[in-house]
Formats: structure tokens, C-alpha cells, sequence
């Protein structure tokens, strides 16, 4: 049975970013029947029965999320949405608000009902321009027919949603980041608890969500909740914190495939099914050395480290859901940005590239994290230039396993991302390491070091 | 005489009903000003602060720690051409093109070429995966950038 796209299935259409087309299709029946029919606690409730997790990274369950929120508060309640999409190798937010606009948009109206906001920040990332205009005129289109404004669908319900542009720093992915920022400050995020759910922008409640996530919300709403279980992964019975990983799910290849693309397909899909059958294999007829499976944050895959206990599989095999990357010691599925690195290429350079990211992008608030990231490039870069020594992959791995909010030393979880790429690689290809050392060998891309910037 | 434009006030008051603290406005501000003057002079600092209530230290210390905004005497060119390092870039060839570009406009990244035309950047990730390796020109992705389509990008903003 072949499997039909739902979150990406009007993108090729034309002029698909129109409300007309939109409606034309189905388009915010669900949010007119939603307004009508049901009560707000009926739309938390059947988001929380579909069992959709966040699509920003962490995979917190997005109606447990929303029942966060003091109840009978008097508003107001914010709702933000997190269109900052920094996360190395990520695009498929962007996908959706350049080509679906209106998906997401009725997804945030349902939100917005479900928690009984009336307005939504929707904080979009400045290197995102056409998006930016795409949205705008989406909005427009939506405040002309009476579906934003005062009153809509005369049920007494009014909603406003506002596009918010960042200016080029990562940290505004981070929850607290982009309230910060929002509220016009430097975008440093808060220490928790409060968590924002009780004090967030303004310092009023807010709930903070991702673009896909609003996608999700829409179809959910529309198809309801068998559908949405009918594909995934359904919680591990040995653990009974698993929340499971169901719903159609965007990966975005990138890197060494033939065809960088993204893709929709259901959650768990294996990483090698992904990049031989969606992504035309690896580049060039050549072989999958590394795979980083969710973004950067969330380290590295060993194409040829053979999986334990089951024959013939290697860490290329694991399924892409919330758990499969952390049984190879990634961090979890994160972003679901899946970056192939070809056997012809240096994990020496990858990893120099890596610290590089997070070195620019640690907004300097921790020590730990402004400092590690800082000292991880120095090392990186020494490696690189055919000086490193003995003890530098050493040192890597500590100041690695020293900084984030796993260990406790930093407030966000920046540092625990930039910690894990650097952890993995070494350890999974300690010997390429090694013998980049003893060689003294040069990378075809070392210069003199660069100073970091600040953020 | 005044550093900012009635217009570009008025736009800039424009947004302040849109939330509930004006200082909420100070990037939106920031953006419109940088649009329109390609820099944020002090002087432009001290006016945005008094249209939002704020010091002007509260509105420097939100600008600079973007490293986004040109200021201190500092200005953009016409364009801002920014050439993309994230890891998809890079494994797609990206440093290569980052080296042709400061190369073929005898600037480095962060400086601007002597006839005012375009600003060289690099970026981190900037979301274009899928046409690595990319560009941002202003703010509009440029995908999948050859050599050859860098020299002819470059020869458009430099008409």
C-alpha cells in the first residue's frame, strides 16, 4: 500500500500558498467546525489523544504541553510559534510556509481556540524572506475573509497573529530565547522553572510551538485521531515513559545524497530506507561513512558500527523515531534532519565544522557553554592544521560531557547539542581521529583561526 | 536635523500596538531602519529609544548582541550576499564557493567592495539544504550556487 503525503500533499500545486485553493481543498473546515461544534477543551483533548509530539526537537507531547497552562487564568495567554528553523541541515518549517501556508496557519487558530489565546507571535527567522512574505500575505488574506480579526465566524472569538522577524541567531530556537527576544531584548534564555507555560512572554502564560506542529494540529483536527495512530511507532510497553512516535513525520535530507530533498513519510522509517529510497543513495555511487540523523545537536551514526544483537544491520538501520537515534547514543530524533557524510570525506573537517556552528551561536550567557564551545573549535581547528596531540581527543570529550543542562552547568540546552557531535564522533571514529594525529596530516581546508563571534 | 524619517517613524509606531510592551518593537524597528539607511547610527539608536520609551543603551545592547545590524560608522552595500557554511554547505562545496566570492570581489567576509555594491557575508545554516550549497542575497535564498553562478549572480549586483 502506498503511502499519500497529508502535511505535504498540496506543495506542488499552483499558486498552493493561496487561501483561495486552500478552501477549495478542504481548507479551514476544521477550524469553522472546531469554533461551532466544540468546546476548547475538546480540541486539547483530542490533540492529547492523537499522541502528537512537538516537531521542534525535543518531542514533548504537545497536548500534555498545553494543559500546562494555569486554568481559569484571565488572559492574557500568548501562543508563539517557533519558525526560527536554525538547526543545521533543517528546512522542512520552511517547506510549509513557503508552500502550505494556510496548514499551518489553521493550525494555529485551532491552538490558539484550544488554549484560548487571541494572539499568536509567530517568530520567524530573518534568513526565511520569502516565507516571511508568503505568510504575510497569507494573514492579509485571512483577516479580508473574516477568519482573523474580531469575531470570527460570529462565535464571539477573536485571534490575531502577528509575523515577528529575528535577526540571524540561533539561541531564538530555544523557547525562552524567543520570548526574549520577542520582548526586544538580547535573546538569552531563562532559567526554569518558570517554565513558560506559567510565565512566559510578557511574562503571561505562553505556549511556545513549531510550525510542523501546527501542520500536525490541522490534520488531526481534520482526520482525526485514528488516523493520525494508524502510522508510527506505538510507545515501547517496557517503557513506560515512552509516549510513543506516532503521525506522518518531515524528514529533510541533506549532505552527500543524490536528491537533498524533504520527505513525508510515517515515523520510523529507517535511516537507510531514507536516504537509498527517498534520497537516491549516497552521492556519487560512493558509501555512507556518518550520518548525522536529526541536526547537528544530535551527533553522529556510524554507517559501518554492526547494531548488537541483530544480524547484519549496522547504526545506518536505525528508525528514525523519538527513540531509534538514542540507542546508538545519539540525542533523540530531533529535527529529523538527516545529513549524509560520504566514505571520502574527513570526520576531522565535519566535526572542525561543527564547532565552528556552535562556537558562533552560544549567546555567551554560561560560562560553560561560551568557553567549551570556544576551546572545542580551538582544539578542532588544531587538528585540522596537522598539530593536534594524544591528548586532544581526550580533552574534546571532557569539555564535551562538562557543558549542557544534562550535566547542569548551563541553562539551555545549546551546550548539550553542541557537546554531542563532538562526543559521538570521537568515540564512533576515535581511530580516523588517531591516525589524523600521528600523520600530522592537513586539511585541505586549514587557515588560520578565525576569531568566534559572539553569538 | 532629525536621524530618522517622518515615514520610517511612522512605520516604526505602526507596530507598537501589536504588542504589549514597546519595547517588543526594537527589532522590528532595528530591521526598518537598517533596511532603509543600510546602518544604525547612534543618533538613529537615540530616536528609536525615544519613540519606544527606552534608553539607548537598552536598545544598543539588544542590537549588538544580534551581530546582525551594521553600526559605529559601518554600513551595507546595495546587497548583502551571504554565503551559507553550515555542514550541508560545506560538504557540498561551500568553503570553495565562500573563497571565490571574497576572491572575485577582492573583499573578505564582512567587508563590502570599494564601489558600495555588495556586502560579503558567510552564514551559518541558512535553512537552504536543498540547494546546497546556497546563498542568501538580502534576504532571498539562492540555491544550488556553482562557480559559474556566483560570477553571474555578482555581475547582476554589481550592474
Amino acid at each position: 500500500m502506498g503511502f499519500e503525503p497529508t502535511l505535504l500533499a498540496r506543495i506542488n500545486k499552483p499558486n498552493s500558498a493561496k487561501l483561495e485553493g486552500y478552501r477549495a481543498d478542504g481548507g479551514y473546515a476544521a477550524f469553522e467546525k472546531a469554533l461551532k461544534d466544540k468546546q476548547p477543551l475538546d480540541v486539547v483533548t483530542q490533540v492529547k489523544d492523537s499522541g502528537l509530539r512537538g516537531r521542534g526537537g525535543a518531542g514533548f507531547p504537545t497536548g500534555l504541553k498545553w494543559t500546562f497552562l494555569p486554568k481559569d487564568h484571565p488572559g492574557p495567554i500568548y501562543l508563539c510559534i517557533n519558525a526560527d528553523e536554525s538547526e543545521p541541515c533543517t528546512y522542512n518549517n520552511r517547506i510549509l510556509m513557503e508552500k502550505d501556508p494556510h496548514q499551518v496557519l489553521e493550525g494555529i487558530m485551532l491552538s490558539c481556540y484550544a488554549i484560548k489565546s487571541n494572539r499568536a507571535y509567530f517568530y520567524i527567522r530573518y534568513e526565511y524572506g520569502d516565507a516571511y512574505r508568503t505568510l504575510q500575505a497569507a494573514i492579509d488574506e485571512c483577516y479580508a475573509a473574516g477568519l482573523l480579526g474580531k469575531n470570527i465566524f460570529g462565535k464571539g472569538f477573536d485571534l490575531d497573529i502577528f509575523l515577528h522577524r529575528g535577526a540571524g541567531a540561533y539561541i531564538c530556537g530555544e523557547e525562552t530565547g524567543l520570548i526574549e527576544s520577542l520582548e526586544g531584548k538580547r535573546a538569552w534564555p531563562r532559567i526554569k522553572p518558570p517554565f513558560p507555560a506559567i510565565e512566559g512572554a510578557f511574562r503571561k502564560p505562553t505556549i511556545v510551538n513549531n510550525v510542523e506542529t501546527m501542520a500536525c494540529v490541522t490534520q488531526i483536527m481534520r482526520r482525526g485521531i485514528d488516523w493520525f495512530k494508524s502510522m508510527g511507532v506505538p510507545p515501547d510497553p517496557k517503557n513506560p515513559r515512552d509516549a510513543g512516535s506516532y503521525g506522518p513525520k518531515l524528514y529533510t535530507l541533506a549532505g552527500h545524497v543524490e536528491k537533498p530533498i524533504c520527505v513525508e513519510v510515517p515515523m520510523g522509517i529507517t535511516c537507510r530506507d531514507l536516504v537509498e529510497k527517498h534520497g537516491g543513495g549516497v552521492w556519487k555511487g560512493r558509501k555512507a561513512k556518518s550520518v548525522n540523523p536529526g541536526g547537528l545537536s544530535m551527533g553522529f551514526l556510524d554507517c559501518n558500527a554492526p547494531l548488537k544483537g541483530e544480524d547484519g544491520k549496522t547504526e545506518y538501520d536505525i528508525p528514525l523515531d523519538f527513540n531509534g537515534p538514542g540507542k546508538v547514543g545519539c540525542l533523540g530524533l530531533g529535527t529529523a534532519a538527516v545529513t549524509v557524510i560520504d566514505d571520502q570525506t574527513s570526520m576531522v573537517d565535519v566535526l572542525h565544522n561543527v564547532c565552528q556552528f556552535f562556537s558562533h551561536e552560544s549567546c555567551g550567557q554560561c560560562t560553560p557553554c561560551r568557553e567549551g564551545t570556544g576551546w572545542m573549535l580551538k582544539i578542532t581547528d588544531r587538528l585540522r592544521r596537522g598539530q593536534g596531540r594524544t591528548e586532544d581527543l581526550d580533552v574534546l570529550v571532557d569539555v564535551a560531557d562538562r557543558i549542557g543542562i544534562i550535566p547542569g552547568t548551563t541553562i539551555c540546552g545549546l551546550s548539550d547539542g553542541a557537546g554531542w557531535p563532538v562526543k559521538t564522533a570521537i568515540r564512533k571514529f576515535r581511530k580516523e581521529f588517531e591516525d589524523a594525529i600521528r600523520d600530522g596530516s592537513k586539511s585541505k581546508y586549514a587557515r588560520p583561526l578565525a576569531m568566534a563571534g559572539a553569538h | 536635523m532629525s536621524a530618522l524619517s517622518d515615514d520610517i517613524k511612522t512605520r516604526i509606531r505602526a507596530y507598537i500596538p501589536r504588542y504589549p510592551s514597546k519595547q517588543a518593537v526594537t527589532l522590528p524597528a532595528l530591521h526598518l531602519v537598517h533596511d532603509e539607511y543600510r546602518t544604525v547610527s547612534n543618533e538613529a539608536i537615540v530616536e528609536i529609544a525615544g519613540l519606544l520609551d527606552l534608553h539607548p543603551s537598552e536598545v544598543h545592547d539588544t542590537m549588538t548582541f544580534y551581530e546582525f545590524f551594521k553600526h559605529d560608522g559601518d554600513k551595507l552595500g546595495k546587497t548583502r550576499l551571504w554565503v551559507c557554511r553550515g555542514l550541508a554547505c560545506m560538504l557540498r562545496g561551500a568553503y570553495e564557493l565562500q573563497e571565490h566570492c571574497e576572491h572575485k570581489l577582492g573583499v573578505k567576509c564582512g567587508q563590502t567592495t570599494a564601489d558600495g555594491k555588495i556586502t560579503l557575508e558567510f552564514a551559518e545554516c541558512i535553512g537552504a539544504c536543498d540547494g546546497a550549497p546556497a546563498c542568501l542575497r538580502d534576504d532571498k535564498h539562492e540555491m544550488n550556487v556553482t562557480t559559474e553562478k556566483a560570477d553571474s549572480l555578482i555581475a547582476e549586483l554589481k550592474r
